[in-house]
Formats: C-alpha cells, sequence, structure tokens
C-alpha cells in the first residue's frame, strides 16, 4: 500500500507552535559544517581553549581531531571529574508501551513491523517497578513508543505517578507533546525530558520517517523547549548516530543542546550517544562510520564543548567500551536493561517485543561493581525532594 | 524665594533666560531642571521664575 | 593588529578599545590624554554649576570624540534617569553610562537599580552602558534590558588594585553576547592587557592615569597594553598543556 507521504516540515493541527528561532539556528550551523575545512592547526587551537566556541567545537568533530583523540580524552577525564568528582549516576529504562503509530524504516517498534504490542496495566507496572527497586535503583526513564492513540497522557501521567511511589527520579522518553501535556507530567512527577532527533537532515529525516506525528520535524525538534517552558527540569539530546552524516549530526546536537543551556540557563543538559544497533526482522541496517573511536571522538567533543552536561551511553554499547568511556567523559550509564515491555516482571519473559538488541546485558550490581572497580564512585539520586 | 543648585535665590517674576544671562551661565553648555522637569533650551524665554521653584543647573565636569 | 577589528557600541563603530576618564585631572591635559590614549570615547559627569563658571570640559575635548556621561551621584533608578536626560538635554548624543552607587564607603554599583535604569533608558532610545557588580544573572537581565555593553568592575572603583573578580569578568565574557567593558579598578598597563587577552571588549581607566606622575605617558602605556591584549586575543594564546600521562592512555583500549 502507498502511503501518502504528508508534508513533514507543517505542523499538524494539533501541534503547538512556540515563538523560537532555534531550528534555524541549529540549521545553520549543521548546514555550514564542512569536514573538509578543519586543520591541526583548529584542533590544537580548540585544545587550548578552556571555553569553547562553535567553531572550536566543530573542529573537534572534524576528521582532523582524530589524531588528537588521546589529547581530547585526557582533557575530557581532567573536565569532567572537574565537574563531577567521580560520580557515576545509574539508571535503567522502563518501557511500559511499545504500541507505535509511526513509520520510522529503522525502529523495531515501528507501526509496520509485526512484533508483540503490549501496553503494561497499572498492576504490571507496579511488579515492574517493585522488582527494578530491589536492585537499588534510584532513577527511571519511562518509555514507550510512539502512540498518542493507545498510550495517551493520561496514561503516562498515570504510569508516572506509579513510578515516582517506587523512584526518585523519574524520566521520560515519549513522543513529543505540547507545553500544557509537559506541565501536567512534570506535575505527576517527571522531572526529565529526553527526545532524540534522530537526524538534524530534514531530507533524510522525511526519508526514514515515512507516517505519523513524529514525522513533523519542527514540532519533534522543540519538544525540548516545550518541556522547559511546561516546567521540567532537565532535558536530553541526541542523534541517532549512523543515520546520516553523523558529524553534521553531531555538530547539530551539540549546537541544539548548548543553545537551550544559552536561552535557558537553569535547565539541565543531558546527551546522549546512540549508535545504530541491529533489529529485529532488518539486517540490513549496520552502523556506517560510527566506530568506537569515531563515538569516543564525538563524547568528548560534546564534553570539552558543555562541561556541565551530562552525558548518558547506553546498553547498546559493548560492557568493555562503557568501562572505559565512564572513565573518560560519560557521566550516566544504564543498568540492568530491558527493552521489551515488562521484561523485569518474569525473569526471561515479556509482554512485548523489545526495541533493539542491546549489547550490554549486565545486572545492576554488575556494573555497580563495575564502576567501583575503576574507582569511581556508582550514584543512584543526587536529589533532595522538597 | 527660589532654591537654585541648593541655594535661597531672590529672582522671581524674571525669565529664565534672564537669569542666566545676568548670572553669566554659558547657556549652550547647561541644562536646567524646574521643579524636576527638563526645560528644553528653546523654551527659556517663555519660562517665568516664581516664588518656591525648585532649579538645578548643570554641566559636565571631568568624571569616570 | 586586524584593519577590521573594530567594537561596535549601540550601532557605533569604532577602533579605540580604550575608553578614558576624565575625572580627577586638570581640564588643560585633556587633549594631550586623549591624544596619547588614542581613545575615541570620553567619560564624564554632570554637576551643579555655579554662576559664572568659565571652565568647561566640553571645551578641551578634541572635536570628533563620543561623550559618554555618566550618572555618578545617581543612588536610585530614578536618579539616573533624572540625570540622563539632563545629559541627553545638553545635545551630547545619546551615549549613557549608569552608575547607581548606593554605599558611600565602597561605591559598588546597586545592580537591582542599575537593572531598573537600564530597562527605562533603553525604552527611551539611549545607547545604554550599565556600570555593574560581575554578577551573571544581573549581566543577563541588563541584557534582557537592552543594554548595548555591560561594565563589570574588575576592583571597588578608583582602588587601582587591579582584576579581583577576574574568574567572574571571565564568566561575563563567555556567556553574555554583548560587548564586556572593564570598568573600575584597573591600576595598570599590565592589568588592562590581562583583561584584553581574557577577551574583554574595551577597557575603561581613570584613577590609573590621574594619579600617575606623568598622564599622557600613562594614557599612551595604557593604549599600548590594549593593544597588545586584544591581538593576543584575536591571535589565540599558546596552548597551556594540562600535565600529559601518556603511560596510561585513555584511549588505548580502542582498536585501530
Amino acid at each position: 500500500m502507498e502511503e501518502k507521504r504528508i508534508d513533514h516540515m507543517k505542523y499538524l493541527p494539533d501541534m503547538e507552535i512556540i515563538d523560537s528561532t532555534m531550528l534555524e539556528d541549529v540549521l545553520q550551523y549543521h548546514d555550514a559544517f564542512r569536514n573538509e575545512d578543519f586543520t591541526a592547526k583548529n584542533v590544537k587551537s580548540a585544545l587550548a581553549k578552556t571555553h569553547l566556541e562553535p567553531q572550536d567545537f566543530m573542529a573537534l568533530l572534524s576528521t582532523a581531531a582524530l589524531p588528537f583523540l588521546e589529547e581530547m580524552a585526557q582533557k575530557a577525564h581532567t573536565i569532567t571529574r572537574r565537574h563531577f568528582g567521580n560520580s557515576i549516576n545509574l539508571f535503567t529504562p522502563i518501557y511500559f508501551a511499545n504500541y507505535c503509530e509511526n513509520y520510522c524504516i529503522y525502529c523495531g517498534f515501528n507501526s509496520h513491523n509485526k512484533i508483540h504490542r503490549a501496553k503494561l496495566s497499572d498492576a504490571e507496572l507496579r511488579q515492574e517497578c517493585t522488582n527494578i527497586a530491589k536492585t537499588g535503583l534510584e532513577e527511571v526513564l519511562m518509555l514507550t513508543g510512539e502512540s498518542r492513540h493507545m498510550s495517551d497522557v493520561a496514561y503516562i501521567g498515570n504510569a508516572i505517578k506509579i513510578a515516582r511511589e517506587y523512584f526518585r527520579i523519574v524520566g521520560v522518553e515519549i513522543y513529543p507533546v505540547n507545553v500544557d501535556e509537559y506541565k501536567y507530567l512534570h506535575e505527576c512527577g517527571a522531572d526529565y525530558v529526553t527526545v532524540f532527533q534522530e537526524t538534524y537532515n530534514s531530507d533524510k529525516y522525511e526519508t526514514l520517517h515515512l507516517a505519523g506525528h513524529k514525522r513533523i520535524f519542527p514540532y519533534r525538534f522543540y519538544s525540548q523547549e516545550r518541556a522547559i517552558l511546561g516546567g521540567m527540569r532537565g532535558v536530553g539530546f541526541a542523534a541517532l548516530l549512523g543515520l546520516d552524516d553523523y558529524q553534521k549530526d553531531a555538530v547539530a546536537t551539540g549546537m541544539h543542546a548548548w543553545l537551550m543551556q544559552k536561552k535557558y540557563p537553569h535547565a539541565e543538559i543531558s546527551l546522549s550517544c546512540p549508535r545504530l544497533r541491529p533489529i529485529i526482522n532488518n539486517d540490513k541496517i549496520n552502523p556506517k562510520d560510527v566506530h568506537e573511536k569515531q563515538l569516543v571522538q564525538i563524547i568528548c567533543a560534546y564534553r570539552l564543548f558543555m562541561p556541565y552536561a551530562s552525558i548518558v551511553v547506553s546498553s547498546r554499547e559493548s560492557p568493555y567500551f562503557r568501562n572505559n568511556i565512564i572513565k573518560i567523559a560519560a557521566t550516566k550509564i544504564s543498568a540492568g536493561v530491558c527493552t521489551g515491555i515488562g521484561g523485569h516482571i518474569i525473569e526471561d519473559e515479556q509482554k512485548g517485543d523489545e526495541q533493539f538488541e542491546i549489547s550490554d546485558t549486565r545486572s545492576f550490581d554488575e556494573i555497580y561493581a563495575a564502576v567501583k572497580s575503576e574507582h569511581l564512585q556508582p550514584v543512584t539520586s543526587e536529589y533532595i525532594y522538597l | 524665594m527660589l532654591t537654585i543648585n541648593g541655594k535661597k535665590v531672590v529672582a522671581d517674576g524674571i525669565t529664565l533666560n534672564n537669569y542666566l544671562t545676568q548670572a553669566g551661565y554659558q547657556k549652550e553648555r547647561v541644562a536646567v531642571e524646574l521643579n524636576g522637569s527638563i526645560i528644553p533650551h528653546s523654551a527659556y524665554e517663555q519660562t517665568r521664575l516664581t516664588d518656591n521653584d525648585k532649579i538645578e543647573i548643570v554641566q559636565f565636569v571631568g568624571g569616570g | 593588529m586586524e584593519t577590521n577589528d573594530t567594537f561596535v557600541l549601540g550601532g557605533h563603530e569604532f577602533s579605540s578599545r580604550f575608553i578614558l576618564g576624565s575625572g580627577k585631572y586638570n581640564v588643560d591635559l585633556i587633549k594631550a590624554a586623549v591624544e596619547q590614549a588614542g581613545a575615541e570615547i570620553i567619560t564624564m559627569a554632570l554637576r551643579r554649576v555655579e554662576a559664572g563658571q568659565k571652565d568647561n570640559i566640553l571645551d578641551y575635548i578634541p572635536k570628533g570624540i563620543t561623550l559618554l556621561p555618566n550618572t555618578s551621584s545617581a543612588r536610585t533608578a530614578e536618579e539616573a534617569i533624572r540625570i540622563a536626560h539632563l545629559s541627553r538635554e545638553l545635545g551630547c548624543g545619546d551615549f549613557i553610562k549608569i552608575e547607581v552607587m548606593r554605599d558611600t564607603k565602597y561605591l559598588l554599583p546597586d545592580n537591582a537599580e542599575t537593572i531598573k535604569a537600564t530597562e527605562q533608558l533603553a525604552k527611551e532610545g539611549f545607547i545604554v552602558l550599565p556600570y555593574m557588580y560581575p554578577d551573571l544573572y544581573a549581566a543577563r537581565s541588563l541584557r534582557d534590558a537592552g543594554a548595548a555593553a555591560i561594565m563589570p568592575l574588575a576592583s571597588p572603583i578608583g582602588t587601582n588594585k587591579g582584576l579581583s573578580t577576574r574568574d567572574f569578568i571571565q564568566i561575563l565574557i563567555d556567556e553574555i553576547d554583548l560587548p564586556v567593558i572593564i570598568d573600575a579598578g584597573i591600576g595598570r598597563p599590565s592589568q588592562a592587557c590581562e583583561a584584553m587577552e581574557m577577551g574583554a571588549s574595551a577597557i575603561m581607566a581613570n584613577t590609573a592615569l590621574a594619579t600617575s606622575g606623568n598622564i599622557p605617558l600613562m594614557a599612551k602605556a595604557f593604549r599600548q597594553a590594549i593593544e597588545a591584549g586584544r591581538a593576543a586575543y584575536l591571535s589565540g594564546l599558546g596552548r597551556v598543556r594540562e600535565t600529559a600521562s601518556a603511560s596510561d592512555p585513555l584511549t588505548g583500549f580502542l582498536g585501530d
């Protein structure tokens, strides 16, 4: 069946438009980046500074910076320890629904993929929360597939309220919503909103997101800003590296976060660094350019550009990689992860299929011990709620 | 009696322009505030001083 | 020096980054000081004038110099606004340096009142340059209020103590997208040079010159120091390396 592809730059009627020029500003940097423009000289100059400008950040993301990777890592390490001490935050995602109405050709949850769909009932969610809380985790990231129809804001708000009975910090990674809806979810107890833009190349974005609300590029882009306007404490950014030119996408992700921090200095900024991983029913997609070396480069560039930002490295990466990246710049990692629905209720059984295969399957205890063995301090929560 | 730059002065009834001339001010170099409102240079001739007026006459001096 | 390195304030372009104060010294020396400083902007204050007083500072300032009246002696936003209006009445342009001080011992600026005055005067079309205590939140409020630049103090005014507030000024330079003019407390050319190396847009100095033994010569020394600091900033300072630890590489885990 040929679907009619709607204009991906045009807001749908129910989508709130906020007064902001950030999209144009970020895309300008995205489009201006030319890898070949940067030389070793630019990289050295960037490494000499204590306060990086966008041009320096771009230099560090260029291929010219690769020979300086060790120096970048040393500096990133120093800055990370200066800002975060020895703390490494641990959290786990709770996938509580995988219904999706989008058609993103790279994603296991996409609506055309024949997988087991499910959403947790209150009782099931409580069981999931109980089992996770038992391990000692205090922070969770609540995730759904993107279906406003099957998992509406009231359902998500209710899930947040339940999760807050078990955990001190609750973040959400759900479909983009309007300011008043973010405000409601915040009132339910969520503090953080993560939205992956996937790629900042809008032409490429159009070809990957064939249908659904997610197809609307600017509405997704302004999610973080709406979340902050709705009173959320922090926002997370990411491009799915490997979907398009990873250097340009890393430039845009960094600039998006940087400009948000500039505009909303009180907002907590978090960056995720996902690479494409193999998914069920589609073996053709493989990471393109983003090998571990490039990933380290991107993470170091993020750190040097934004010393204050939390950097999250997901279980898509191997235990070996994660053990090492926390020594350099990552400050937050997930632990005891299952990306299926209800994966924590009964061992080896889940209600709905997973979004992607994970690489680091270690339990919370194993990761806790691994972090400690690197002489770092695993932290499960550092907030006091008043 | 009126107050000019904090001092009591008898100048009731005359115009601001005449007062400034008689007192020896460089008119183009001063600004005048009458009872809290600035009097533009163009209005000096029409402005008549009356009893209890408070006048500030200022000019630029060295400053950092 | 790069030929196109200009400094813009409220739409006006300047090539000099040295704003000269005119206080505490004889008007006869102003011309020589301006010339030796290469200054294009000079500050002045507004005071009551006594009848018959002949010497007027405006007669001693060379043509083509931009006048920057300050609001010194103001203790509230309202007084600063009043002084700004009087200054404008003197026909010397739309520039105004806001100074609101409510402490006669330390003469520190009151940021809250300064923000109020800035907002009002910017609305009225003044080019507002607020003198401020280097506080990030106040600087953001001043930016939002429409300031054309911010003028954080290096040290209490008149003390010649140099960059006591160095780290905080650096934050303002890094975070505020407005020219940052270092005002007050700069006592030596080397301190002016350091501030320019840090990325300051310009330096305002008065007491350092006024209390020196030779005002025009000190003006020249400041000009050279400011130019040197600016050139160093533009060329990018050389690297100060963190301690190397090649024996324990952090990226050794990556395969080739």
